[in-house]
């Protein structure tokens, strides 16, 4: 895995909550057996016209996010099917980092990201960064009065800087473990592999039907 | 304190803890099919891998597969080529296959329980969202994505953040013609489609007890509409009979199945065990449900009318607006004014025998509206041969109805099953996201009585109404 330490790169927006993963890569291009060739299908049913022409009422392809590489969203980002073709199609589209906000509602939290999206994202070395919807809020309207918009994002010091007339750093918070896979690029099956011998050990005293 | 269903076979699994609150887990079972696997495969190739136990890992081919008559001549190359290169990834690593033809091929979330390999206690996996139906027998099953169906073939083990724990109670018994579809509907529509998330349900209640196996693996496939990992059901007598009852090949047997049935009778939660959220629902209120919207979350009870952008709670004005267009519906109109064009009774959700029984009960003696297209697809080859003992297929077709064979089909539109732009489509499947059932075609979710009355009437049915409508 390509590991992640610093990225700098256009931000673009997408003003949409619960962006399920059939949006981000439907269905006909899940018959593919290789794990390249999704980025210029990313979004397909939105992005294109009928005819195959790039569809201009679609906010990602406003010319003012030309070769951007993050992308800021609302939540639940990723939800639905589990195809992590969905990430690989991001990831080859270009984008390195996606930002949602988790959203607090009474008692209930609204997650940033779909679970299974999540961890999809993180062992294809997509960043994926959380906010609080306050701060997306603010960064929606950085986006939106400053054409070209760059951001600087920093794992390891965990952070984002948005480079409008003031620049503005937020902080993000993730999993130190997922953090350490991110910045070494390690390979998660070499990483169990690590405890083969629990894994055996553990396989030698296991009954399927004893508690 | 006591422990939940989740909790103890959590712990039964745990090979280690690692850092952050994650577990190494240990996987009893790994579901495979064609569309989520090929590259975990060329993955173990790539790195010269070999599976860990290739005898818990089973297979079969569903999201691509035709369902006409013609099925086994792949017409699509790309499809083939994903069929074949399962099959060829099976033999490689001497996976067990039901392979198109094969009599116990079918949709992989309903083979599983079918062959006994789905079982109380046991954690199960797939590379596919819907995995969660499992959890009916009170297994512990989620969906995983490519990359973890690598890690689980080369190491039998997932890394895992420990979810949290939801206790759904359904009170109250469910009135006639209301499903466990919509009992889940229900649930969705009130905690949205992220309301679970970092969680798992587990179902509970004097609705959930009363419940067949068919309709609880309903409840559970859909908790990941509400954003859970997981749903589960504890075992009970219902879940013994349904292992029992006939023969399944993977389930234990004579003294096997008497030490399994002492264990599985130690899973249901404690009494004291306590769950991080609790919702309790009155399953004798719940009524037949239907989705307006793009996401199983926009969702209402059939006689209400379609909500207008500024009057729907918890949804951002545009959301509705971008749902409404896609719908092509206008606020305050009610369903039953509007016109199906396609009905689909099939998916993992409710393609099962007892969903094709209650949806011939209505189709019986009656035929379809001329302009509508009705698509009948079982769950498995199994299944098919079951309604056809039971001369069911006969009254799908007299009704009207194609009588197809086993696959996801419609419910995703990967094989030639699909909805034309602007097509409107009563279906019992699970998403009604854009574009799912094919691109622009717009989606309603019911249970298999409302889809099937629909064909009948050719527009939306109350179904608590049938048959005087």
């Amino acid at each position: 895995m390509k590991p992640f330490t610093t990225h700098t790169g256009i931000v673009a927006t997408l003003n949409r909550a619960n962006v399920d993963t059939d949006a981000i890569i439907p269905k006909q291009f899940l018959k593919s057996i290789k794990r390249t060739g999704y980025g210029p299908n990313a979004f397909f049913d939105w992005r294109y016209t009928p005819d195959g022409d790039p569809e201009m009422s679609f906010e990602l392809n406003q010319p003012r996010f030309e070769g951007r590489s993050i992308l800021v969203t609302r939540n639940n980002f990723g939800c639905g099917s589990s195809r992590e073709h969905a990430v690989w199609a991001l990831v080859q589209d270009g984008y390195r980092v996606i930002i949602a906000p988790r959203k607090e509602a009474g008692d209930q939290r609204l997650p940033a990201f779909a679970d299974i999206f999540r961890i999809n994202a993180t062992k294809n070395g997509l960043l994926v960064v959380e906010f609080s919807e306050n701060e997306v809020n603010a960064i929606f309207n950085l986006v939106n009065t400053h054409t070209g918009l760059q951001a600087a994002v920093d794992l390891e010091k965990q952070q984002v800087e948005f480079q409008g007339a003031l620049p503005t750093i937020y902080h993000f918070d993730i999993e130190p473990r997922t953090k350490e896979q991110l910045i070494k690029g390690l390979d998660d099956i070499e990483q169990t592999l690590l405890y083969e011998a629990d894994i055996t050990r553990f396989e030698e005293e296991y009954d399927l039907f004893t508690l | 304190m006591g422990k939940t269903l989740f909790e103890k076979i959590w712990a039964k699994h745990m090979v280690r803890e690692l850092s952050d609150g994650l577990s190494l887990l240990y996987i009893d079972r790994h579901l495979v099919h064609e569309v989520t696997s090929p590259q975990a495969f060329d993955g173990l190739r790539l790195a010269g891998r070999k599976i860990r136990v290739p005898e818990l890992a089973f297979a079969t081919m569903d999201h691509n597969v035709p369902t006409t008559e013609d099925r086994l001549d792949i017409k699509d190359p790309i499809s083939r080529n994903q069929v074949e290169a399962l099959k060829k990834n099976c033999e490689d690593f001497g996976v067990k296959l039901f392979g198109l033809g094969d009599e116990h091929q079918g949709i992989v979330h309903v083979i599983g329980p079918e062959l006994g390999i789905t079982l109380p206690g046991l954690t199960i996996v797939c590379g596919d969202s819907h995995t969660s139906t499992h959890g009916a027998f009170g297994a512990l099953a989620f969906g995983i994505g490519t990359s973890e169906v690598e890690h689980v073939l080369v190491t039998q083990t997932l890394v895992q953040q420990k979810p949290r724990t939801y206790k759904v109670e359904f009170t109250g018994r469910l009135a006639p013609h209301v499903f466990s579809k919509d009992m889940v509907l229900k649930l969705i529509g009130t905690i949205g489609t992220a309301g679970g998330a970092g969680h798992v349900f587990e179902y509970c209640g004097e609705a959930v007890r009363s419940l067949s196996m068919e309709a609880r693996m309903s409840i559970c496939n859909m908790s990941i509409e509400a954003g859970a990992r997981a749903g589960m059901i504890a075992p009970d007598d219902t879940t013994l009979d349904y292992i029992t009852r006939q023969e399944r090949l993977y389930a234990p047997k004579r003294e096997e199945l008497e030490r399994a049935r002492a264990y599985w009778q130690t899973l249901p939660s404690d009494g004291d065990a306590e769950f991080d959220q609790t919702l309790t629902i009155d399953a004798g209120s719940i009524v037949p449900q239907v989705t307006w919207g793009t996401n199983p979350e926009m969702v209402m009870d059939i006689d209400q009318p379609v909500p207008a952008p500024d009057s729907a709670t918890g949804y951002s004005r545009t959301d509705v607006e971008n749902a409404l267009a896609y719908m092509g519906l206008e606020p305050g109109v009610k369903l039953t004014d509007v016109d199906v064009e396609v009905v689909f009774i099939g998916s993992c959700t409710n393609s099962r025998i007892e969903d094709l029984r209650r949806a011939a009960a209505i189709l019986d003696g009656r035929k379809k509206a001329d302009h509508v297209q009705l698509l009948v697809v079982p769950g498995s080859h199994q299944v098919r041969l079951q309604a056809e003992a039971e001369g069911l297929d006969w009254i799908f077709k007299a009704a009207g109805a194609e009588w197809r064979y086993a696959g996801c089909s419609m419910c995703l539109g990967m094989n030639p099953d699909q909805l034309l732009p602007q097509q409107r489509c009563a279906s019992t499947s699970n998403r009604n996201f854009e574009g799912r059932q094919g691109k622009g075609g717009r989606t309603h979710l019911v249970n298999p009585e409302m889809a099937a009355a629909a064909a009948v009437a050719g527009k939306f049915v109350d179904i608590r109404k049938w048959p005087d409508i």
